[in-house]
């Protein structure tokens, strides 16, 4: 079977500076496949590449064996804003939830691309009931929400469209390790019970790579190690310079 | 000596000059909010507005004189200039300003300028250097009210002016689309990320701005009449408006508009300003603003939590 997201070959360049270089990876249906490296590797311009929100320079991006990010010139790739009704859902890092807005027109705009409005309405039931702290807020400015619970409402929102896959940009950045064990704990639940493909970007590797069944490791925008995150784990090269082992 | 009830007249002539700031106000504070770019055309858009409601209603009226009829014509007129003004808003958005969009910052504003100038000398060589009077689509003389003389088209400007800005009020809060034009004016690319067409809702904005200027102009020629630089200093001192309020909010822009009206209809006689003066009164206030709450009244330090 064809995987779900398939990167072949793609550059990323900023000006002068290339973000990544030649990166191929692919994410199989139903999978967690985690990405790790540094700061400034290349991990957020990946995902942005995914959502066509930078160009590429080379290569392309298939999502259900569709083209959907090219470089090449006679083609044209799909815009951003038409690839999330493709079903890819990105939760960015730093959260960007709407802070002058309340959680549930937080969520509402993750729906904008539904148009049945029943449905929208069930779905943010079901969004309160799975993370109980939005429903208790949902009447509140995103703004007045501590970092974990910001957190919380971004991946909701990204649920709210129902999507195939959803990409996790840093999703424990900043926040406090109890708080991260327990948005882990939802991620799992995510891909378990809602089966959402999930494809995970984290500086925290071991996190990263214990809630994931594949990873790649990306240095200086390539792609240097990929493996089952088991394996990862039991990396001697990745043990000394992400595990601090 | 100025009396309590002459005061008052003031501040009724204040209120309703500061509803139309105030409508005018909230095409620049709209735009702004999602794009950070100060339309300078957009008060040449409420001049071509006054234009197309004039000819509008006087082709519509004919030689009718039948009372129901007139007010009818007025409203025909308000909102086909309406529709053309947002026809015109997009276009100017699609041709002069969308290209530019990721130059430098400097080029959409002097776009902008240039498209001003465009209005403004096209309609001067089309429509003749000559003022000309709006007719009141009503007999308008004065109701005398406890002593103050109301008029049917200050009544009639306020009332307008309130219904847009409830409804405005209403669409964005309310609606998909609403949300969706603030989503954008918070976060453009979180906003693409959710599906939203940012190029559509910044149509949209340019769309509902021109209206609500169109509105603005027709209201502003029963007093100033219609000519081809009206919209200079009232879109200018709109602006003024805008930024008192806080520039990028919606509610900011009606406050920062009623504010400003009453303020230079009450200033002249309370701080004996010479009425050659009465315009410095806005850029005054301009200039006190930006020293105190450079942010303007309801204007937010943004602060992200990170």
């Amino acid at each position: 079977m064809a995987p779900l997201l398939s990167i072949e070959n793609i550059t990323v360049r900023y000006g002068a500076i290339e973000a990544l270089h030649q990166v191929s990876m692919s994410v199989d249906e139903g999978d967690v496949v985690a990405l790790i490296g540094a700061n400034g590797a290349g991990k957020s311009t990946l995902l942005k590449a995914i959502v066509g929100q930078v160009p590429l320079a080379g290569g392309s991006i298939s999502f259900k064996g569709e083209e959907v990010c090219t470089s090449a010139k006679h083609k044209k790739s799909v815009p951003t804003h038409l690839l999330a009704a493709k079903g890819i859902a990105l939760v960015p890092e730093g959260r960007h939830v709407f802070a002058d807005m309340t959680v549930e027109e937080n969520l509402d705009m993750g729906a904008f691309l539904v148009r049945d409005q029943e449905a929208i309405e069930k779905k943010k039931e079901e969004m309160y009931d799975f993370f109980p702290i939005l429903g208790a807020r949902r009447k509140q400015k995103t703004r007045s929400l501590s970092g974990g619970e910001q957190q919380m409402m971004a991946i909701a929102r990204a649920l709210m469209s129902s999507p195939h896959m959803i990409l996790l940009d840093e999703p424990g950045l900043g926040l406090a390790p109890l708080v991260v064990q327990d948005i882990f704990q939802k991620i799992k639940l995510i891909n378990e019970e809602e089966k959402v493909t999930v494809f995970l970007v984290e500086q925290n590797a071991r996190l990263a790579l214990k809630a994931s069944s594949k990873g790649y490791c990306l240095e200086n925008g390539s792609i240097v190690l990929a493996d089952s995150s088991q394996a990862l784990l039991d990396n001697d090269k990745v043990r000394a310079a992400y595990l601090g082992e | 000596m100025t009396t309590l009830i002459q005061y008052l007249q003031y501040l009724l002539n204040g209120i309703t000059l500061g509803a139309i700031y105030a409508l005018i106000a909230l095409g620049y504070t709209m735009v702004y909010g999602i794009l950070k770019f100060i339309n300078f055309a957009h008060g040449d858009i409420l001049m071509v507005g006054a234009y197309a409601g004039l000819f509008i209603f006087t082709f519509l009226l004919g030689e009718s004189t039948n009372a129901a009829w007139m007010l009818i014509a007025f409203f025909i007129a308000m909102l086909l200039s309406m529709a053309f003004c947002a026809l015109l808003g997009m276009f100017i958005e699609r041709v002069a300003y969308k290209p530019l969009r990721n130059a430098n910052r400097l080029a959409p504003l002097l776009s902008a300028i240039g498209v001003s100038f465009i209005l403004s000398n096209g309609a001067a060589w089309l429509f003749g250097a000559q003022s000309r009077r709006f007719p009141y689509p009503f007999d308008d003389t004065p109701i005398s009210i406890a002593g103050l003389a109301i008029t049917p088209h200050q009544i009639l400007t306020v009332l307008v002016s309130v219904i847009m800005m409830v409804v405005l009020t209403v669409f964005v809060n309310k609606t998909r689309m609403g949300k969706a034009m603030r989503a954008t004016s918070l976060d453009q690319s979180t906003s693409e990320l959710m599906g939203i067409d940012v190029n559509k809702v910044i149509s949209l904005t340019f769309a509902i701005g021109s209206a609500l200027a169109a509105v603005g102009g027709i209201l502003a020629a029963f007093d100033f009449r219609v000519y081809a630089s009206m919209g200079t200093m009232t879109g200018l001192k709109a602006f003024v408006a805008a930024v008192i309020g806080g520039i990028g909010n919606i509610q900011g822009a009606m406050l920062g508009g009623l504010l400003l009206g009453i303020l230079e209809s009450i200033g002249a006689p309370l701080f004996g300003i010479p009425s050659a003066l009465r315009d410095t009164i806005a850029f005054a206030a301009l200039i006190i603003i930006l020293l105190v709450k450079p942010d303007g009244i309801l204007g937010k330090n943004e602060r992200e939590k990170v």
